[in-house]
């Protein structure tokens, strides 16, 4: 039964807010997701979250972009239909490289940027038409709000949260 | 404050010392005759009989390009005609020894000009680094002005060294700039060059040593007034020290953005005179300041590893090999686009310039990739290497090797051909220059307090994290 309830505290201030997620950590109390209207610096750090692998992820994304533009040009100008460009021998593809290597490169970041973004939503659970889980709307324009599980200690909590400045303090039944 | 220990110091004389040795006998070594040049030359011959073997599988190679293309083949035929090779059956005309004479004479010349060039280039692009950060008011990185300041100090000693080149090589001390030799200019000599002489406005002695000279002192009183100031801002009650330094940062890059790329036309393009390249300034500069920000790196990581600098943390090397990391890639970029533009229009007046860096220096023109471009990226790329200070010093060897190979190969085919090589003079001239850089860097760190604590923006410096 109390384990559905969740307090919600809200700040106005990331330096505030900052300080009250040490507060709560420094109490030993589990925060279960902060909800903030753009990323705050070192937020991450404080709540402990784990690095984050995009980055690998991104490196191999640009190796596929970057095996993709050899096999592409060397199909388009090479193998399927060689042209003559500027007199350049394109009877092998390592000969013309110096022209392929703005695609290279361009292919490289596009496969990169975009497979990035794609698997941000999917790890996020974000595709169209998906409903907000943001529990306040409010949270989307000035305001940072800090989601802590109850169990059995509601009273202890909403003192401690009471010392932090936050605007707002509320006990909310999750479903 | 830091201490010079004097082992250190004894280690930078010893490499002065030694540095200076190997100059002497590259000096020493080189022909003073033509008959001694023809005797190296046959020496050079029974020596390396497997070269001869390897040339012969160039010839195959050209031939090959011959059948794909005859533009490109005729182009390196061209410049076969014009620097026959010596190995060629032919055997060696009188005007082929004379020309390799004047190579082997430039040689030592041209390899303490590489170091020279490299190391000034390095100091001066420090100073500039280090006035970027204060006209741009930078919080992170005032811990680390000292270490800029102190390595800035190199630039009066370099500038003196290369103060007295400038003069030797403008009264004729050495042949490196063919444009400056007797004649060029004048339509009855049988010297007479028709694209030098239409650039005389330009290549001229007098011009070419009185800017040099307004470079090197220009840069050395923007140095001296900034480290007045900064010293002068530590104990200050007030801030008027600091904004001027400011005024002079500004004035520092106005007057750098033009001399930098001006020095480098005047100082390397013009070993080529008749080649030119529009983004020659930049591509330099591209080399400068990744080898500049090594350095700032390698002496940070020295100075904490002698247990100073403590408030130097992990997120400000981290932001330094970012540096090191992005200047990579803007290097590659800068001199791949050179490349290829060149490359891709094939003219041939622009085209020699890497035909013979192709020839005669295959191994080290590519040879430059990897090291500086596809080993830092790999080494760095990661969040986590780039504050690990063995990682970061591991892969600032191997750019500062990569970029000296680069001044290399931008200084020697014009003025020794393919009678290069890495002899007493090449690696003297490293090492003269290295010993002096510790001595007079150390000299400079040890003489004031490490943190600029003047500075208003010290207190977000030191608590800079990523």
């Amino acid at each position: 039964m109390s384990t559905n309830k969740v307090i919600h505290a809200l700040y106005n201030d990331d330096d505030v807010l900052m300080d009250a997620v040490k507060t709560v950590k420094e109490a030993n109390h589990h925060i279960e997701e902060v909800f903030t209207p753009f990323p705050v610096h070192g937020l991450d750090k404080l709540l402990g979250l784990p690095h984050t692998r995009l980055a690998i992820c991104a490196f191999i994304y640009g190796l596929c972009g970057l095996s993709f533009a050899i096999w592409m040009t060397n199909y388009m100008m090479i193998e399927d239909w060689p042209q003559d460009i500027g007199g350049k021998p394109n009877f092998a593809w390592v000969y013309n490289m110096p022209a392929f290597v703005p695609i290279m490169f361009e292919l490289t970041v596009f496969f990169a940027a975009h497979l990035m973004v794609i698997t941000f939503y999917m790890r996020s659970r974000l595709w169209p038409f998906k409903e907000a889980e943001n529990p306040d709307p409010r949270t989307t324009d000035d305001i940072f709000l800090m989601e802590i599980p109850v169990e059995d200690n509601e009273e202890e909590l909403t003192a401690l949260l009471n010392t932090t400045n936050a605007v707002e303090i509320k006990v909310i039944e999750k479903h | 404050m830091y201490q010079f220990s004097s082992k250190l110091k004894i280690g930078a004389i010893a490499l002065m010392v030694i540095g200076l040795i190997g100059i002497i006998i590259s000096f020493a070594s080189a022909p003073s005759t033509e008959a001694e040049a023809a005797e190296i030359l046959a020496h050079q011959e029974a020596a390396h009989g497997a070269h001869g073997e390897a040339h012969g599988t160039k010839t195959i190679a050209h031939e090959e390009t011959h059948e794909h293309t005859d533009k490109e083949a005729h182009y390196v035929d061209t410049t076969h005609e014009e620097h026959p090779d010596h190995h060629a059956e032919e055997g060696h005309d009188s005007s082929h020894l004379e020309h390799v004479f004047h190579q082997l004479q430039n040689r030592p010349w041209a390899a303490f000009y590489v170091a020279l060039f490299f190391f000034t280039f390095v100091t001066v692009v420090v100073f500039a680094f280090l006035n970027i950060q204060r006209v741009a008011q930078a919080g992170w990185s005032i811990v680390l002005f000292r270490v800029m300041e102190g390595i800035s100090g190199f630039l009066p000693y370099v500038s003196a060294i290369f103060l007295v080149f400038l003069v030797v090589t403008a009264f004729h001390g050495n042949h490196l700039f063919v444009w400056m030799a007797e004649g060029t200019v004048d339509p009855s000599s049988p010297n007479f060059d028709p694209i030098i002489a239409n650039k005389s406005g330009w290549l001229n002695v007098p011009r070419w040593l009185i800017c040099s000279i307004i470079y090197l002192v220009g840069w050395n009183i923007f140095r001296f007034l900034n480290r007045k100031y900064s010293l002068l801002q530590d104990n200050a009650s007030d801030l008027v020290n600091y904004h001027k330094n400011y005024k002079i940062g500004v004035a520092f890059l106005a007057f750098f953005i033009f001399t930098e790329s001006m020095s480098v036309w005047d100082w390397i393009m013009g070993l080529d005179p008749h080649w030119f390249s529009t983004l020659f300034g930049w591509y330099v500069f591209a080399t400068g300041v990744v080898s500049a920000l090594t350095v700032i790196a390698m002496v940070t990581v020295y100075l904490k590893s002698k247990g100073y600098l403590e408030i130097v943390n992990n997120s400000h090397l981290h932001d330094l090999a970012k540096f090191m990391f992005g200047f990579s890639i803007f290097w590659t970029y800068l001199w791949f686009a050179q490349f290829m533009l060149i490359w891709y229009a094939d003219m041939p007046e622009e085209t020699t310039y890497f035909v013979q860096r192709f020839d005669e220096y295959k191994l080290l023109f590519l040879g430059m990739i990897p090291l500086n471009f596809i080993l830092p990226v790999l080494m760095l790329v990661n969040s986590d290497f780039k504050r690990i200070p063995q990682i970061v010093l591991g892969a600032g060897t191997i750019i500062l090797l990569g970029h000296y190979i680069d001044v290399f190969v931008m200084i020697m085919p014009a003025t020794v051909g393919d009678q290069w090589g890495f002899g007493w003079g090449e690696i003297g001239s490293v090492l003269f220059f290295l010993g002096l850089f510790i001595y007079a860097v150390f000299t400079s760190i040890s003489k004031a307090p490490l943190i600029a604590k003047g500075n208003p923006f010290l207190h977000e410096s030191e608590h800079f994290h990523y």
